[in-house]
């Protein structure tokens, strides 16, 4: 009780906000439809998703277009796996796994270089992906000599259906209420070890290389090595959320590889304000709700996607949550609160 | 052998597209410092808008590729004005966002306008035909692709190096706040600069508007081989750009000859390649990467 005492006192709204939103989401499978939880695990795969995009983004200063690449290489691994082998932890670390390799190649050629640069090759390297998968049959063939029939691996440009979900141990997953259990459990670990790194000596010294690259170099950090660890993070988290969306949608086709799938953490991060924590999780939420909207309502989502993004820069830029913490709340804070010591960019998310 | 020789003929004229899209790209980030995801939209309205006034007004070719020109010009000092000026002191990456998010406006824009159809725009009469190369019949539309694209080069070339307002722009490439100081008018010539890259992609759109299918994700689906075509050849240097288009066409084109899955993939091995080899491109001085 002592610690839920010195956590009420020191972080009150922030620590009540969070026990609730806690309570609401674990208590949700008891009244809510299939729809609400089919929302909820796609909003936390994205949010994984943006929050690994956002590292580089935010918090490191890299623009990637090609995020798309990671996200989809843990998909087809996660699919893989499950066909062969239901279990859906095992496809879990194993869609990380593949992610991470991938990201360690690619991070290689790519945190060579900078901004522009930068944002060119992974969008480039993204669609080498979104290509290479659809021939990816043909392409093993030829570098292994071995006659491998096409879409036999991949499912060319199909991609791979009727995947199941498999099971945890000796728990089906076939239910969707498991599996939002399951997804709430790993998302809730992964944005809190995201939290930790993000406070930690080494997410500091991301947000160094961001604010002042020749100051972080003569200190001593190394500066490349820094940006591949950042980029091998972002593309475990991609992996992971990759790997979700396969056991959620039991099938994956190219698309996950496509530059539109790298846009929607970068537009979820900028949505929800890519200089704060959360950010990109109530980013990715909101992102997911207009989309769902404008998908159901008009054939011309690009455009509504476009318009937001407008919006944003010209507008709200900052994010919802950054104009919240920056704007709103000390003004909520001086009318709600006699005390006024705490002034405004103290922040409590 | 022969086979060999118009193959690469072929993959030459698919270079000089690339090289007609990369060297507005080109100059709009060696002058304004912005990676312009909108210039594929841009080629794409002129391809387009002069399909439009060729094909639906029965212009004159001359004429139609000229108003296309003109037109996506407009767009262009439009997008500069009231887009590209609030955000030039802001971060890169938020300007790479906001362009990113207009050229999504862009391709609905086309989709709206024109439809999902796919169009399959006429070759003018004029230059219609085929003529005889290596024994084998090659069309005369793509020598006029070929020779066009060699003298936008050079025209450009001379624009930079003989004409005062070519003089500032690469003035203003080199140090734009030195520019600024002795006394360049730098926000008029970032405008005029990116009217002159709009119409350079609108040329480029135009002109090989009956080489291709007209579609909306055109604009989309040119944006990346143009990135790729600048960062090969090192960004900023239109002589790279040059070099690396007609490299990465003629390779494509010869090794799709052998392997057919080159035609996808050859662009990418060719820029993983020279990036590995020399990071900051084929044409780039050291540490400029």
């Amino acid at each position: 009780m002592n610690w839920f005492r010195k956590q009420l006192q020191t972080q009150r709204t922030r620590f009540i906000l969070l026990v609730t939103l806690f309570a609401v989401m674990l208590a949700l499978p008891a009244f809510a439809s299939e729809y609400i939880l089919y929302m909820l695990i796609s909003i936390l795969f994205i949010t994984l998703f943006s929050l690994g995009t956002n590292l580089l983004l935010g918090y490191t200063g890299l623009l990637s277009f090609g995020q798309a690449a990671f996200f989809g290489v843990g998909a087809f691994a996660a699919a893989r796996i499950l066909l062969a082998y239901p279990s859906m932890p095992l496809a879990i670390l194993g869609g990380m796994a593949a992610s991470a390799l991938a990201a360690l190649v690619i991070g290689l050629i790519v945190v060579r270089h900078t901004a522009i640069y930068f944002t060119m090759l992974t969008l480039a390297f993204g669609m080498l992906f979104y290509e290479g998968v659809q021939k990816a049959e043909l392409l093993l063939s030829y570098i292994t000599g071995v006659e491998i029939p096409e879409a036999t691996v991949f499912g060319g440009a199909w991609g791979l259906l009727d995947i199941p979900r498999g099971t945890i141990f000796n728990l089906a997953m076939d239910s969707l209420v498991n599996y939002y259990y399951f997804t709430f459990v790993i998302a809730g670990i992964a944005i809190f070890l995201f939290y930790r790194l993000v406070h930690s000596p080494l997410g500091l010294s991301f947000q160094a290389i961001r604010d002042s690259e020749s100051r972080v170099a003569f200190t001593g950090i190394s500066v490349r090595k820094h940006r591949l660890i950042c980029f091998v993070i972002a593309g475990v988290f991609a992996g992971l959320a990759g790997a979700i969306r396969t056991g959620l949608l039991g099938n994956v086709d190219p698309l996950v590889f496509h530059w539109s799938t790298s846009a929607t953490p970068i537009i979820s991060s900028l949505l929800g304000g890519m200089y704060t924590f959360t950010g990109p999780i109530v980013g990715a939420a909101i992102y997911y709700v207009i989309r769902d909207f404008v998908f159901r309502y008009t054939f011309v989502w690009q455009m509504a996607v476009g318009l937001v993004i407008v919006a944003l820069v010209l507008g709200l830029s900052g994010g919802i949550v950054g104009n919240f913490e920056q704007k709103l709340l000390p003004k909520l804070r001086t009318r709600f609160t006699r005390d006024n010591s705490q002034k405004a960019g103290n922040t409590i998310f | 052998m022969a086979d060999l020789l118009y193959q690469a003929l072929i993959g030459f004229t698919q270079g000089m597209i690339y090289w007609l899209i990369a060297a507005g790209l080109t100059i709009a980030f060696g002058v304004l410092g912005i990676l312009n995801f909108t210039h594929g939209s841009l080629y794409m309205f002129g391809s387009y808008l002069a399909l439009t006034f060729y094909q639906s007004l029965g212009m004159n070719f001359g004429l139609a590729v000229f108003l296309a020109i003109a037109s996506v010009g407009g767009i262009g000092f439009l997008l500069e004005r009231f887009a590209l000026r609030p955000i030039y002191a802001r971060n890169l990456e938020i300007q790479i966002i906001l362009l990113f998010g207009i050229m999504l406006i862009f391709s609905d824009t086309a989709l709206l306008g024109w439809g999902t159809n796919l169009s399959f725009p006429p070759i003018p009469p004029l230059l219609g035909g085929t003529i005889e190369i290596v024994g084998r019949k090659f069309p005369i539309y793509y020598t006029f692709l070929i020779g066009a694209g060699i003298a936008v080069f050079f025209i450009i070339r001379g624009i930079l190096e003989k004409t005062w307002w070519g003089r500032t722009m690469r003035a203003a490439a080199s140090d734009r706040e030195m520019a600024s100081a002795i006394g360049i008018n730098i926000r008029t010539l970032f405008a005029t600069s990116f009217v002159f890259a709009s119409a350079i992609a609108a040329f480029g759109g135009a002109l090989s508007m009956p080489w291709r299918i007209c579609q909306p994700s055109l604009g989309t689906d040119v944006i990346i081989p143009a990135f790729v075509v600048v960062a090969v050849g090192s960004l900023g240097s239109l002589v790279g750009a040059l070099a690396a288009a007609i490299l990465i066409g003629v390779v494509t084109a010869l090794g799709t000859f052998y392997v057919p899955i080159m035609e996808v993939i050859a662009i990418y091995l060719i820029m993983t390649i020279v990036l590995i080899i020399r990071p900051q491109g084929l044409f780039g001085g050291r540490g400029k990467a």
